[in-house]
């Protein structure tokens, strides 16, 4: 199978600087940068059908046409290495590998939109990537691909890691700039879009790593090229899948969008886990509805996973197996979002803790019937929170009343969990 | 979460040259604080109260700000820390896999709840949730070092490895 961003990946190292140039990296940016506009660069983007990785989906292309062209100063490019949500560690696993790409796709991104200063917004506690990315970085600079006068082509660009502090939250787009200025990572409200007015107030892109990593055979293979990577006709390019849970091989794998849920399950995770059968999975991270059985045959694209009534977020698979007790799976997803909450606004800093509570009374035992219905209006009213946080973690939640209804039910008529004995 | 600013003695006594240092490094980035704080939390293993009134003033932001930013981020801690931090995660593939056991264990051998630091300040235990390695769950941490597949023996066998261990760095 073809592999785009696992294609450098050496067995047990990070791909060295030499390597990754001789297997054809850094071409796409001399070709960017002396044969194409940065328009042009933009236009290959949006051809490509490229969408954004980190969770939302975003038309990558699109995010970038609007940064205002005309407007005098700086504009800012982030890329956003918070990878935080249970259930999703592609990122990691990509920059273990090979941090190149993603600098490469940067400066490309960067080239694309007219910014002179772009930041890595990482995680605390990624080291290994933190490190790989620190030398990357350092090469890249030496090499003449980051600094004044890329490449002769009278762009410039500077590229620094930022280490976050560590908090889910600064994962939102908006209060990772925040976090970034030194300030407490609460959310902005949106408009003004960070396009138009982002970090220290000026137009701003913001992109998941696996998005700007992707940039570079993008350009160097033509938009075409992409879209025709991907398993059906509606979708575009390869995606990471990374696959936890009750399966026999735990993997992170790049595959071509739209393959089944069971395709993936079955053939690069080997199957469920010896005398386990599949109950239920986390498509795509902690904030996405449930699939059970009955979505084995979805393929695994923005849309169609859309369509079966969740999201295909970050390709963070987390796999459940029949003796799991769902109320419990979402209570764990739920603490997490529940800590996480900023407290900036209402609905997310009391509406969390309070779905907490009932879904540890009904996992203890003590529910009552009219909790389902409370559980149904919060997830109604959590989407009127100030950012996405609560609506996402209302995820889990919605797919647990909709599909495990009687499985709650269950808990409440017997005053017990009924996988507990 | 950390802890409340006035459970800390005002009379601390620390020397601030290390502070200073990191103070002078950042001292013309744009969007500094961050950085400084983290330099301190590095150097000091907290941010003793001294050294916030110190950027406070070096930096021209309240102290206000500054407590904000260090109760909100998850790396800053306010009092003093264990040499040795243990981090057991409970994320939902971890969790799946047994993590409740795991943390058990570690409470039942080290006689300290979650977020607590021992006497002898040797440990520091904290659930946490993601460490993304969901892969190789059920996974515990201790400092930098990863341990993945967790099991109640392994928890011993780590336990009995770091009472060994030096208490300098």
């Amino acid at each position: 199978m073809e592999q785009v961003l696992f294609r450098h990946n050496k067995p047990g190292r990070p791909v060295t600087f030499a390597e990754y140039q001789a297997e054809g990296g850094f071409a796409a940016l001399k070709k960017g940068l002396k044969e194409l506009s940065p328009l042009e660069v933009q236009q290959a983007v949006i051809d490509s059908g490229l969408r954004g990785r980190g969770g939302a989906g975003f038309p990558t292309g699109k995010k970038w046409s609007f940064v205002p062209r005309d407007l005098p100063g700086p504009r800012y490019l982030i890329c956003n290495c918070d990878e935080m949500e249970p259930g999703t560690y592609k990122d990691r696993v990509l920059l273990e590998a090979n941090p190149y790409s993603l600098v490469e796709g940067m400066i490309l991104a960067g080239y694309a939109i007219g910014c002179e200063h772009a930041f890595i917004f990482i995680r605390r506690g990624y080291e290994t990537a933190a490190m790989n990315l620190r030398r990357a970085i350092g090469e890249a600079r030496e090499a003449g691909f980051l600094g004044r006068n890329i490449l002769g082509s009278g762009f410039s660009m500077e590229l620094d890691l930022h280490v976050s502090a560590g908090r889910y939250i600064c994962g939102e787009e908006t209060a990772l700039m925040n976090a970034l200025e030194g300030k407490r990572a609460n959310p902005r409200s949106k408009p003004p879009f960070p396009a138009v007015k982002g970090l220290w107030g000026r137009p701003t892109v913001v992109n998941n790593v696996e998005t700007l990593a992707n940039v570079p055979s993008i350009i160097t293979n033509g938009p075409a090229w992409f879209k025709g990577l991907a398993g059906i006709p509606e979708a575009a390019g390869m995606k990471l899948f990374c696959i936890s849970g009750h399966v026999r091989n735990t993997v992170c794998v790049e595959l071509p969008l739209g393959m089944t849920l069971g395709e993936i399950i079955d053939g690069p995770c080997g199957g469920m886990l010896q005398g386990k059968k599949f109950k239920a999975c986390i498509p795509g991270g902690a904030s996405t509805p449930f699939f059970t059985a009955e979505h084995w045959g979805v393929p695994m694209d923005f849309d169609a996973v859309a369509k079966a009534g969740s999201r295909l977020g970050t390709g963070g698979i987390v796999v459940f197996p029949e003796n799991t007790c769902m109320v419990a799976a979402t209570l764990n997803l739920t603490t997490f979002f529940a800590r996480e909450s900023c407290g900036w606004c209402t609905p997310c800093r009391e509406g969390l803790p309070y779905v907490r509570e009932i879904l540890t009374r009904i996992e203890a035992g003590g529910g009552e019937t009219e909790d389902v219905e409370i559980l149904r209006e919060h997830v109604k009213y959590l989407n009127y929170a100030f950012c996405a946080l609560a609506p996402g973690a209302m995820g889990p939640v919605e797919g647990l009343l909709r599909l495990f209804e009687d499985e709650i039910r269950e808990h409440v008529v017997k005053k017990r969990c009924p996988f507990k004995n | 979460m950390s802890n409340a600013p006035a459970e800390q003695t005002p009379t601390e006594e620390i020397d601030l040259a290390a502070a200073n240092h990191i103070i002078d490094k950042y001292l013309t980035l744009h969007g500094n604080l961050m950085p400084v704080l983290q330099g301190i939390q590095d150097e000091y293993g907290y941010v003793p109260k001294p050294t916030i009134d110190l950027v406070a003033e070096r930096l021209n932001v309240y102290p206000s700000q500054i407590f904000g930013v260090l109760t909100f981020y998850a790396q800053f801690h306010l009092k003093p820390r264990g040499r040795y931090i243990i981090r057991v995660c409970v994320g939902t593939a971890c969790h799946v896999q047994g993590a409740s056991r795991i943390v058990e264990t570690f409470f039942d051998k080290l006689h300290i709840g979650h977020a607590e630091t021992s006497p002898d300040l040797r440990y520091t235990f904290e659930k946490v949730a993601c460490l993304g390695a969901c892969g190789m769950a059920p996974l515990a941490m201790v400092n930098d070092a990863t341990y993945g597949s967790m099991t109640v023996q392994k928890v011993e066998q780590i336990i009995a490895d770091y009472n060994q261990r030096p208490m300098k760095k």
